[in-house]
Formats: structure tokens, sequence, C-alpha cells
């Protein structure tokens, strides 16, 4: 039984051809830069200096508080330098650069050993310890989401192996490679959190990765591979819970409020070599393709620099007008090469002059398509009336914030309209208004009580 | 080396304004042929007129106001082709070219441009024609080469066509609205090519088939009902016009069938023989209130009729 949500589209028919037959394999730079905010919250601060030696797995930046995880050194070898560097759009970040002596030296690590007879009590201090945050994209870190308050309930832990993204394959070719890693992962989240229902979901057109994983299910316990319907956004959280439960999740609410919890493979695997090897995450599997020479799946470690990853893939194969971190319908433009990789970094894609050519936006049509494709149900024609006069209350009524920009409306639009772009913006206005209400509100608050 | 540093999706699909434009340009096609095969080379005469001159009016528009001209979209030759296909196959030329300005000019440009009219331009101006010339609107020539003078016959809504003559369009009537057998094929194309969805045009035709259905009793009265007229060819092509019908699912269920049974209650107990035309322009009106009040269902959201259960 395939099974899918309301919606969606059928972006970029072919562009996982050029990747998904190859194996991952090593690539290990001369220097990484290690930035410190890889994770959604409170960044890590940095706790080595310039000269330092360090081994791979050693912890070079601290986690501050509990939404927050800490960084750990990717290569061994000596610090170069501690400071802060622009990342992507944002502000600069702290950022440490190691020269590596390709020594391969490991700090001491405390492997837990096999995920049924470990200790449940012990799994989330050491997915904790060892940084993990979603590594499907959105870097969430992953001991705060498997932590649940009293109040709440988990009945079941989807494992998304859906990679709906258009050319990646990062996620594919771990499942076929090291698919019993995979289980190992979502065992130990299943007990940590008595769980007694695992599902991983993969979508149809990779059934060899529904084999490869069903195979590595045999004999666990409450596991299951479930097929789904290959449509985007079919990997979103939402969409993935809807259509292996049934379950929406409330408005504005958390995947927990409908008992669910929702992991990427590359999470899990990242969790089995935490809790039985005491492996921090150090490395992962990265996607490259597009307008290079040899479009590769490369297992990379934190900080690689894009120069040397697209060196590493023989070089651009035409001019390059865009490179852009992760998929075609999702993925982050970057300004420049000199960009490291992070923990949620599941793909590089160039495009060249031609395909990156900025679209010119056209009048509306009133073609409906934005309508039929969105998977939340929402009205993206309407939406962008409003948010293209700055109203951005009615937009609000319009549900904007449910928007979860997965770019299906911008994609569908024959007259190139920028929907999602525009949705985006419009949520990080609202965001940052409700914290200044807020902030005044507050602020109102104590004058009221002082007086 | 500087890189482009754009918003998310990277990419874009490649049905553009003017490929679906252009699509339902060649869904016209056949129907355009089935009329010229029928009714000869004045009927090729009556298309190029009205596309010609609608192409023409948007440019003159767009120059004379200073707008950028959009004709390469395509969309002011599809109301212009849709404005020849449903006039009369010895409509004289000055109408057919005055059918065309009005529907680019006041139902379209003077609304705002493509996707901003609320009526269907085509159909706008063929009502205009009807009300102002009503004979030579509905004075079909018999069908055949050889006829040259305008006779006046009974639409096969008034006389009894056989189905096979209905289908194959060899009946006297507007040059792209007899031949149904083209009109679905037109319909086939639209929808393989995602053009439109199947929901208006499919729903409008079945819901006036058992309308009619239920009013006369008679399976074979409503196939001719459905077969007759420009019901087909309305509902394929006029019905399913973007900037005129409403966008969601279940707006476009309530769309349908106000038109099919409209049509069936203008052809029944008004004073036209042929109610397409209102029925559509009056469904028209209506769709952005549709949109409006019957509600969406947002994902995470309970609908309102289920939170007024709890309550």
């Amino acid at each position: 039984m395939k099974v899918t949500f309301r919606g969606g589209v059928h972006p970029g028919h072919k562009s996982k051809k050029p990747t998904q037959a190859l194996a991952v394999r090593e690539y290990v730079s001369d220097t990484v830069k290690i930035i410190m905010n890889m994770n959604i919250g409170a960044p890590a601060v940095p706790c080595v200096k310039k000269g330092d030696q360090v081994k791979i797995g050693q912890v070079i930046g601290e986690a501050q508080g509990f939404m927050s995880v800490p960084v750990h050194a990717s290569v061994s070898g000596t610090v170069l330098s501690v400071d802060n560097i622009p990342y992507l759009s944002e502000n600069p970040v702290g950022c440490v650069t190691i020269q590596n002596d390709f020594q391969d030296d490991w700090v001491e690590l405390e492997p837990l050993g096999d995920v049924e007879h470990v200790d449940p009590s012990k799994i989330v201090p050491a997915i904790q310890k060892a940084g993990i945050c979603g590594m499907g994209g959105a870097c969430f870190p992953t001991h705060v989401k498997l932590t649940l308050k009293p109040d709440q309930k988990c009945d079941t832990i989807i494992v998304n192996g859906a990679e709906c993204e258009t050319h990646l394959t990062a996620d594919h070719r771990l499942m076929l490679e090291n698919g019993k890693r995979i289980v190992d992962g979502l065992r130990a989240v299943m007990r940590a959190l008595d769980v007694k229902n695992g599902v991983i979901a993969i979508e149809d057109n990779k059934k060899d990765a529904i084999q490869a994983m069903k195979q590595a299910c045999f004999g666990r316990q409450g596991v299951r591979v479930q097929p789904l319907m290959t449509k985007y956004p079919q990997g979103g959280e939402k969409q993935l819970i809807q259509a292996v439960t049934g379950r929406q999740v409330p408005s504005g609410g958390l995947p927990i409020q409908v008992h669910v919890v929702v992991l990427n493979v590359g999470t899990c695997a990242a969790i089995a070599d935490a809790v039985i090897d005491g492996k921090p995450l150090v490395s992962r599997i990265t996607t490259v393709t597009g307008a290079v020479r040899t479009p590769s799946n490369l297992r990379l470690r934190i900080g690689t620099l894009v120069e040397d990853i697209i060196g590493e893939c023989g070089g651009f194969s035409e001019d390059p007008g865009k490179v852009i971190f992760g998929g075609a319908m999702t993925g982050l433009p970057l300004p420049n090469t000199d960009v490291p990789i992070a923990k949620s970094t599941n793909g590089i894609v160039v495009f060249n002059k031609h395909d990156a050519v900025s679209v010119e936006e056209g009048p509306c049509i009133r073609c409906g398509k934005c309508v039929s494709v969105c998977p939340i149900g929402l009205n993206p024609f309407q939406i962008k009336a409003a948010t293209d006069v700055d109203l951005l209350d009615r937009a609000k009524d319009l549900h904007v914030m449910d928007c979860i920009l997965c770019g299906s409306c911008s994609f569908v639009c024959p007259s190139r309209r920028w929907l999602t772009a525009s949705f985006k913006n419009a949520k990080q206005k609202i965001t940052l208004q409700a914290k200044k209400e807020a902030a005044q509100r507050a602020a109102a608050n104590q004058g009221g009580e002082q007086k | 080396m500087s890189l482009i540093l754009s918003s998310a999706p990277h990419i874009r699909t490649a049905k553009t304004t003017s490929r679906l434009m252009g699509n339902v340009l060649i869904a016209l096609l056949p129907c355009a042929a089935a009329g010229i095969y029928y009714f000869g080379l004045r009927a090729a005469l009556v298309l190029a007129v009205s596309t010609v001159s609608a192409v023409l009016a948007e440019f003159i528009w767009q120059k004379l106001s200073r707008k950028p001209i959009t004709i390469s979209d395509l969309s002011a030759a599809v109301t212009g082709l849709l404005i020849g296909l449903t006039v009369t196959p010895t409509a004289p030329w000055w109408m057919v070219m005055i059918g065309s300005f009005f529907a680019v000019i006041v139902v379209k440009q003077l609304f705002g441009g493509i996707g901003d009219n609320f009526l269907n331009p085509a159909l706008a101006a063929r009502a205009v024609l009807l009300a102002s010339w009503p004979a030579r609107m509905t004075s079909h020539p018999a069908v055949g080469f050889a006829n040259v003078d305008a006779v006046t016959s009974a639409t096969p809504l008034t006389t009894g066509a056989g189905i096979g003559d209905l289908l194959l369009g060899n009946v006297p009537g507007a040059i792209g609205e007899t031949c149904k057998i083209a009109i679905l094929l037109g319909l086939v194309y639209l929808l393989v090519s995602g053009t439109i969805s199947w929901r208006i045009s499919v729903v409008t035709i079945a819901s006036a088939f058992l309308f009619n259905w239920a009013l006369s009793g008679s399976l074979n009265d409503s196939l001719v009902a459905i077969l007759s007229g420009g019901l087909l060819f309305g509902a394929v092509y006029m019905a399913t016009d973007y900037a005129t019908s409403p966008m969601q699912a279940g707006s476009q269920y309530f769309y349908a069938i106000l038109i099919g049974v409209l049509t069936i209650i203008i052809r029944k107990f008004g004073v036209y023989p042929e109610g397409v035309t209102y029925a559509i322009l009056l469904a028209n009106i209506t769709a952005p209130l549709l949109d409006r009040f019957i509600p969406q269902k947002v994902y995470g959201i309970p609908s309102i009729r289920k939170e007024e259960k709890k309550a």
C-alpha cells in the first residue's frame, strides 16, 4: 500500500540520475572551517585557541544551554584560527579553522554497545553529547526533540527516507549502503522513548532502498518499511506524518502533539554511531551534482569547504551561475564557494549560467495551479496579493504562517511569480513583529508592576 | 566569480503562460478545421479576422496606454479565435471585428488585463453581438461548400437532428460548436497536457445531462441536449477560462453544476433557444464569491463546522 498527502508536484524528473548509482566515497581536505551555529537554537562557543592540537571528536565548541549542541573537531591537527566569519546571509558566526595532520587520531570514545541492551536512560544524553541535530536540513537539536515533557506522549517514530527534493541521493545511498545503522538508530530512539512502533518511510521511486531497508529491518522489533507515493514534498514533516499516520499536526504545533517524532535517515545513522561507538557527529554524506565534472556522493568531514569539494569533483563543468546547499526546491544559494558545509548540508548543486537566470515575474492569470498543488491547502495567489502590498494581517488571516515554504506554488506558476520568496519574507516579518509586541507587552507589564 | 543569490525554488515549470495559451490554441485546431470543412472558406475568413483583430486590439491598446506589450502570451489570440468559433459562418467581418475589440479592450484590458477580468472576454463579446445583431448572429447557413447565401434555419435545439449528425457536426450552427468530436478531441488534449483540470468541464457536461434527465425523464433527449448548441464548446473552452472560474476544487464543482443547471433552465424555460452563454457569464460573476464562501481545508486547522460541533 502506498500512501501520500493532498497536492504536490513532480519537479526535476531526471535530476537524481547522475548520482543515484554512485557509491559513497570519502574525501578529506587539508583544512576544515567548522562553524559554531550549525543548529537551530543557541550557537556553540569555541573552547580551543589558535595553535592547539586537536583530535577527531574533541569538543571545540561548547553547547550553550539545552537548546544547543556541542561542536566537535572533524579532523585531527592544529587549530589555525578561531574567529568570526560571515556565513551565508546571517551575521558573522564563530568559526574554528583546523589544519589536518592526516593522523586520524580520535579522542577516547565511550561506546555504549548494542542498542538492544544499552540502558535506555543513557541514550538521549549520548545523542546530546554527540552534537547531533536534524541532518535532513532543519538542524533542530535532536536531543530536544527526544526529551518529552510529562504531558507529552509518543507512539510512533517515523524515519524520513523520502528524499523528495530534486538532485539529492545522499539519503538513498545511505539506506543502500548502511541500512543496518539506520535501523540501529531507530531502535535506540524507540527504546529511549519506550515506543513500540517505528516506521521507515521511503518514496517508491527508490525500490532498491525499500528492499534494502526491509532486509535491514528483518528480525528487529517493532520496525517496518512504509513505501510512499513519489511526490514532492512527500518528505516534508507534516506531509510525511499525514501519509504514514493519517494525523495532522495542528496549525503552529509540533509533531509530538500528534504523538509522532520524525527523524531523518542520516540522523538515525548518526544516533547509532553515537550510541554504539560513542562517536560524535563529525562527518556526513553529501550529494555533489549539477554542473561539476564528476557528480558524486561524498562522505565529508563537517567544515569541508565547498571550493575543495568542487575540486574533488573535477571542478565546474560549465561556467557556474548559482551554487546551492540542498536541492533545487528549497536549497540555499551560496554567495561564493569559500563556505564550509554544516551538519545539515545534504547536497551541493551547481547550476550553469543559463539555468541560474533569475526569472522575471508576470501577472497572475488566476489559473489556480498554486491552489491545487499547495500541500497545506492554502491559496498562494491570494496571500501573494496581500504580501505584494504589505498587508501582513491579511496574509496572516490567509494562514501564511502555516506555509512550509516547499516551493511547489512557485515551481508550478506559469507566470513565474515569486510566491514562496514573498511568503518567506512575510513569515519573517510577522515573527519579528510578534517578538517586538511581546517585548513591548513585557515591558509594559513590568512598568505596571513597579507602579 | 559572481554567483546569483535568488530565493528557492531554483527550478520552474516549463509550462509558462504562453505555453498554456498555446495549448488552448492547439486544442481549438480540430474545431477550427471542422468548421472550415463544413462551412468553407468564409469560416476561415471569420476565424482569421477575429483572431487578428483581437491581437491587434491588445497591441493598439497597450501601445496607446504605454503598457508593456503582452501579445506574445497568446491570450488575446485565444480570445479572438474563441469569438470566431462561436459566431455563425455568415457573420460579416465588421461584426466579428467589433466583437474582438470589445472583448479585448472593454472586457479584458479596462479591468486590468490578463487575469483581472471578471467576465470571459470572448463570451461577453458574444453576448454583446447577440444583443446587438440578433438576426445576424442566429442565421445559420445549411452545411456545405456550395451554400453561399445565408439561410435562417432552425438550430438543432428546435429540430430533431440525429445523434450521429450531432457528433460529426453535420448540422447548422456556429463555426466551432457543431462538431462535437472535434471538441472532445480538444478536451482530451487540454486534459493530457495538464492545461485544465477535468473538474469544470466534465462536471458541467454531467450536471447538464443529469438535470435535463431529471426534467425530461428521457435519456435520448438528455443526450441530444448536451450534444446540441454550444453546451459542449462552452463547457470545454469557455467555462474553464482561468481568470473567470473559481480556483478551489470545492468551488469549481459548485460553479460547474451552476453552469449545467442554468443552461438547461434557460433553454427549457427562457425565451432564448440557447442558454450556455448567459449561464457561464452568470457563473463567472459568482466565481470569486464561491472561492470566498466555500471554506478551504487547511492542513492542521479543523474545519469550522467541526469546531461548532465540538462547542
